[in-house]
């Protein structure tokens, strides 16, 4: 197409579309070489397609364009020239008036602190036509879910994804002392039933933070697929020797069920990651350390590692959120109280789940080995517990403060 | 009339996207200070009966329902104005198609031959394309696919069917519309390259607000200047001129509705009076 202002001072272009023809795509040259032109402007269309005029007065007709004859040759020279025009089209105002009133979804390289309503599924700097549906995301705020690293953050948990069918060699382990693994299936079982919440969490507000904030939920849908392989590798290493579980304890649902509940993204990141999570950290490294067979080690030490980014995250916006908004740490302060209080009544860890550990941490059932066992279990529980107070300074609450609220976090670990 | 203070229009409801047009219209219209409402309407006849009849102010009528609306009001002593119409209404044109493969060169070879044709009311699938075949001397074996007969046409199932018919070698030819060749292709009831277009209709006009003229202009000026003023560039009403199909609406015209009224007769669909005489129509 070439354009050129025409005689009358209306632009022109001319397309050929040599035997092209509109069931085979020659409304996108047409198309194209309309978007040179103004409204107004005039297109000269060549072709050989026998259909080219029909074809193209009825496309005009529903783009919105006017279709005129050709001008007849000004040379007069009789037959026409074998590239002469077999119509006219005369650009419509449609295109033009569509993209009125158009904006940027924000800008590509960077995020806003509010985000409209309007914007909707809008990719990030997609120029938007006006009118459309209004989505209401009502984590909106840049304050509320934003890290400055959540784009590092999600390009490493996006390259350390693994696959639970290879990265274990499922056949490396060896018949255990039933009662061993009898405490590894138990161990399992409460993994699993954690591991669920932790999905189920981060799944929730998915679809509630704005999708502006692109990074934020690409890192927690890598999370969530983290969880989901978890819960497939734990299951199976339970059933790798056994046909049935362990047992689910009423404290232990009860506690996280008040993770589940927790509605604000704020609180359930504090709750889930910066506590929940953290404290998970330290129980899978223990697991890593006293696992009795290489399966149970390699899983523990997996989802250990996925586990430290989603600590990572939580601690890191909580971090920006914090040094943005004073009022933050009251109220974290504030969902740890809760918790706390509605969990007050229930047992806690799950009894089996603690004996298992300390067997495990024993090796064998002398009572010098179960001793022993009981001192490496007490040593995580203070590790768990150091690690939590490290996290809450590094939200910004005093030393003090920070070691009364881990000693309020609950017993289930989680 | 029980609410004389608005505007009434009719409208065929051939399809439910009918609803959400004409309600998104009368809330802009109320809105901005235009008194409207609307009617629906299943079939076309009784529409055109009750504006000339005065129950309604207005119609919304196909090219067909026009043409019996003029004679209505004619055999009555009213007139009936065409106020406007949408941009996609003008200069449209319907096409013969023949299979690539057929022998056929020109319409008179169709002689004899089996046309697949839309509903027996569609003027742009049926009256329309089967007069210029019968001026053009070409007497054919009609096969008719009636589709939503009341709507003339406005329904694209026979249309579609008649397509069909010809992919399938039931039929020598089949009318359309120009523009539903290309739909037929993209939507795959065509294979592409499988048909070729054997003849074309001369141009006509389709769809126009039609006015009966003891309507009060006091309620019609302001109507018809407001869809008038009705911009393509504003967001609000976009989506409502998108699904009935148009960028602007056009003042409306009446000389391109000949075709038709030669098929009208031709066929005897309707009496000089308006009177319905079609023998195989049953809305």
């Amino acid at each position: 197409m070439t354009p050129r202002p025409g005689g009358g001072g209306a632009a022109s272009g001319r397309v050929d579309l040599a035997g092209l023809g509109f069931t085979d795509g020659a409304d996108l040259l047409v198309r194209r070489a309309l978007a040179g032109l103004p409204p107004g402007g005039r297109l000269h269309v060549s072709g050989r397609h026998p259909e080219l005029r029909v074809h193209l007065g009825a496309w005009c007709r529903g783009a919105g364009h006017r279709l005129e004859d050709p001008e007849p040759d000004p040379g007069g020279s009789g037959a026409p020239p074998s590239d002469a025009a077999v119509a006219v089209v005369v650009k419509g105002r449609r295109d033009d008036d569509r993209w009125f009133g158009a904006v940027r979804a924000g800008s590509a390289h960077g995020v806003v602190d509010r985000p409209p309503g309007s914007w909707g599924l809008a990719a990030r700097g997609a120029l938007i036509e006006a009118g459309g549906p209004e989505v209401h995301f009502d984590v909106n705020e840049r304050e509320v879910v934003w890290a400055d690293a959540v784009a590092r953050m999600y390009a490493h948990a996006a390259s350390r994804q693994w696959d639970p069918a290879t990265a274990v060699d499922w056949s490396s382990a060896a018949g255990l002392d039933p009662e061993i693994e009898t405490a590894v299936v138990q161990l399992m079982t409460y993994l699993v039933e954690n591991e669920q919440a932790a999905l189920i969490v981060p799944a929730r507000f998915l679809g509630r933070i704005h999708p502006h904030f692109r990074e934020v939920v690409q890192l927690l849908s890598v999370q969530v697929a983290d969880e989901a392989r978890h819960m497939e590798v734990f299951n199976r290493r339970a059933l790798l020797h056994r046909d049935r579980l362990g047992t689910s304890s009423a404290g232990g649902r009860a506690s996280l069920l008040t993770l589940v509940e927790e509605t604000d993204f704020s609180m359930a990141s504090f709750l889930l990651s910066v506590l929940g999570e953290g404290s998970f950290v330290d129980l899978l490294a223990f697991l890593h350390t006293y696992a009795p067979d290489p399966v149970t080690r390699r899983i523990a030490w997996l989802a250990m590692q996925d586990e430290r980014r989603h600590v990572a995250f939580g601690v890191a916006h909580l971090q920006r959120q914090a040094e943005q908004d004073p009022a933050l740490l009251g109220r974290l302060r504030g969902a740890i109280e809760r918790r706390h209080d509605a969990l007050a009544d229930t047992a806690g860890l799950n009894d089996d789940v603690f004996a298992s550990l300390v067997v495990l941490a024993a090796g064998e059932w002398t009572p010098a080995a179960i001793a022993a066992g009981g001192e490496r279990v007490r040593r995580l529980q203070h590790a768990m517990d150091d690690g939590r107070r490290r996290r809450l300074v590094r939200l910004g609450f005093p030393l003090d403060e920070a070691a009364e609220l881990s000693a309020l976090h609950t017993r289930n670990f989680m | 009339m029980s609410v004389p203070d608005a505007l009434l229009m009719g409208a065929v409801a051939y399809d439910p996207k009918v609803v959400t047009i004409w309600e998104g219209f009368r809330r802009r219209l109320n809105a901005t200070g235009v008194p409207f409402d609307y009617l629906l309407y299943s079939t076309y006849e009784r529409q055109v009966e009750d504006l000339v009849a005065e129950r309604i102010h207005a119609a919304w009528n196909s090219p067909l329902a026009w043409i019996r609306a003029e004679r209505l009001a004619a055999a009555a002593g009213r007139t009936v104005t065409a106020e406007l119409m949408r941009d996609t209404d003008r200069d449209l044109t319907s096409v013969v198609l023949v299979r690539a493969d057929s022998p056929a060169r020109t319409p008179a070879d169709l002689a004899g031959a089996t046309v697949a044709v839309g509903a027996v009311d569609s003027p742009q699938a049926t009256l329309i394309p089967l007069a210029h075949l019968a001026e053009a001397g070409v007497e054919v074996k009609v096969r008719r696919f009636d589709v939503g007969v009341g709507l003339h046409g406005d329904h694209i199932g026979g249309e579609r069917d008649a397509a069909r018919a010809l992919a399938a070698g039931e039929a020598d030819a089949a009318c359309v519309i120009d523009a539903n060749q290309l739909l037929f292709t993209r939507e795959g009831t065509l294979p592409p390259g499988s048909v070729r277009v054997l003849a074309q209709t001369e141009r006509y006009d389709h769809c126009n607000m039609t006015v009966v003229d003891t309507a009060p202009r006091s309620l019609v000026d302001p109507f018809i200047a407001a869809l008038r003023a009705m911009s393509y560039a504003d967001a609000a009403v976009r989506p409502l001129l998108d699904l009935e199909g148009l960028t602007s609406w056009e003042p409306g015209r009446t000389d391109r509705y000949a075709a038709l009224a030669r098929a009208v007769d031709r066929f005897g669909f309707y009496g000089a009076d308006g009177t319905v005489t079609a023998a195989e129509y049953r809305p």
